[in-house]
């Protein structure tokens, strides 16, 4: 019960990626990020040294291109977005296979699917090669807004808690002859989900409580604070350094 | 009665919850350094609420609490929560931190311990518990009982005067509750378990008491309070079936 599964996003390994101390890779991959997006969409051929930079940065930590391919999913609502806009798109229409599209439409949904596809990979790398705890400490030793920290850290502390105590409310509807069918059924699910937001609030309340015992005043106490050495930070720049001189050089062709 | 200051003394320590109910009327007790109490009491005896003041959650609103000698109150909130360990009895909402390490750390931390220092207190309420291998392992993947002892050594790292524990021996294994149980025995720091478990009681603690509607209803050798079946069903205690307290120990 409450057996721990791995996180899916997290991909074990011993690689110069995954060794990066989390307070160099955070701000790596945000940098990398603003780089992309601050790229002019018509240089085509800076978002193809984008990607190779990541295809490089994949190799190293050795994230094989088919973990990253199935991660990608959680990019398709953007996809349909984008998809849609040369459609729906105003202003100069141009003929492509014999569809009448809009040329600004076709422009966007290029700028949104190039710069979200580069940011979603550099995210899924980053996820891959990082323990979420990790993530969180770098977070903690970036000095982010602590409450956010440690909101965040208790999801994911209790998460598999409470997804078992769904699991368990669950199990008790179907043992006494309930299964949800059709519309009708929703006023219990309903129920079920209030009844399990006011146990996790409970929950909540008792681990305040036992928090407070343990003299806890309103701030994590920050335990382990090891900074990373220079060399650490020099090699996290790397990816950035090597997108900004990119970008540099595509703002100087536009 | 000695000249040490007790690890913990109430005196006429009364409660009404804020919405009006009455919860303790008037407890005295005193808990002398190292000894292993029992606190028995049927539900709705007031047993949580007594021991939520013992680190000064809730605060008396009659009588007062002291902890080796110093007493609860706002200011010195801080040392009575290093003094009093207050084990809870869902291991799950105690251990709230990504790994074993750092729920460990927490209290000690709190109490401004670092680096070495701390690292070795870690170690040490781990070796405590007969635990010293789970320490890099997140909290969630550890057996129920392993977890119970884990939250034990959460409090032991911050070196307490008195050890409270509400109901120790719930939801565990029969192994789980004798691995606890030499826990507990091999720790020298008093002890107030409150529990139901009344052989659990009798196996580890040489005194108990019966707090029931609100007040010290017995205080006395566990051996004599458990054999006692008169008292017992006065207060809604029952032995297990079979269970009969022999005359003489082991």
């Amino acid at each position: 019960m409450g057996a721990g599964h791995r996180h899916q996003l997290y991909r074990p390994g011993n690689t110069v990626v995954h060794r990066l101390p989390p307070q160099c890779k955070l701000p790596a991959v945000a940098a990398f990020a603003v780089v992309v997006v601050a790229t002019p969409r018509e240089v085509f051929w800076a978002f193809g040294v984008y990607a190779l930079l990541l295809a490089a940065v994949a190799s190293v930590a050795r994230v094989p291109a088919s973990f990253m391919l199935r991660r990608m999913v959680i990019e398709v609502p953007f996809v349909v977005f984008a998809v849609a806009l040369p459609v729906i798109g105003l202003g100069e229409r141009v003929e492509v296979l014999g569809l009448s599209l809009s040329a600004q439409g076709l422009w966007a949904a290029w700028n949104i699917l190039a710069k979200a596809t580069l940011g979603v990979m550099a995210s899924i790398l980053l996820a891959a090669t990082t323990e979420p705890r990790m993530m969180l400490l770098g977070a903690q030793r970036l000095r982010l807004p602590s409450l956010l920290v440690q909101i965040a850290m208790f999801m994911l502390r209790y998460m598999d808690v409470i997804l078992d105590e769904m699991r368990r409310m669950r199990v008790a509807r179907e043992s006494r002859g309930f299964a949800a069918r059709d519309v009708r059924h929703l006023p219990v699910l309903a129920k079920s989900a209030g009844a399990l937001f006011i146990r996790s609030y409970e929950r909540g309340e008792r681990v305040h409580l036992a928090m407070l015992s343990r003299g806890y005043n309103g701030s994590m106490p920050i335990m382990n604070d090891a900074t990373a050495s220079a060399r650490s930070w020099a090699t996290a720049a790397l990816l950035p350094a090597a997108a900004l001189a990119t970008a540099v050089l595509s703002w100087s062709v536009s | 009665m000695t000249t040490v200051s007790p690890s913990l003394r109430v005196s006429e320590l009364a409660y009404a919850y804020p919405d009006g109910t009455q919860a303790l009327f008037g407890v005295d007790l005193t808990i002398g350094r190292g000894e292993r109490v029992a606190l028995l009491g049927p539900n709705g005896a007031g047993k949580t609420t007594l021991v939520m003041h013992l680190n000064g959650i809730l605060t008396a609103g009659h009588g007062s609490v002291e902890v080796a000698g110093l007493p609860v109150r706002k200011d010195t909130l801080g040392e009575i929560r290093r003094r009093v360990g207050l084990v809870f009895q869902d291991p799950d909402d105690q251990l709230f931190m990504p790994t074993v390490r750092e729920d460990v750390a927490f209290g000690p931390a709190n109490l401004g311990v670092r680096g070495p220092e701390l690292e070795l207190r870690v170690k040490e309420a781990l070796e405590l518990v007969g635990l010293p291998d789970v320490i890099d392992r997140p909290p969630h993947h550890l057996s129920f009982g392993q977890r119970r002892r884990v939250a034990v050594a959460t409090v032991l790292a911050m070196r307490p005067e008195i050890l409270v524990l509400d109901e120790p021996s719930s939801n565990l294994d029969p192994a789980s509750r004798r691995e606890l149980a030499e826990v507990l025995r091999s720790l020298d720091v008093t002890v107030l378990m409150v529990t139901h478990d009344l052989p659990y009681a009798l196996e580890l603690c040489e005194r108990s008491l019966i707090l029931s509607g609100g007040v010290i209803a017995a205080d006395g050798p566990t051996r004599d309070i458990l054999g006692d079946p008169g008292l017992l069903a006065a207060h809604r205690l029952e032995l297990p079936y079979g269970f009969v307290v022999a005359d003489r120990p082991y």
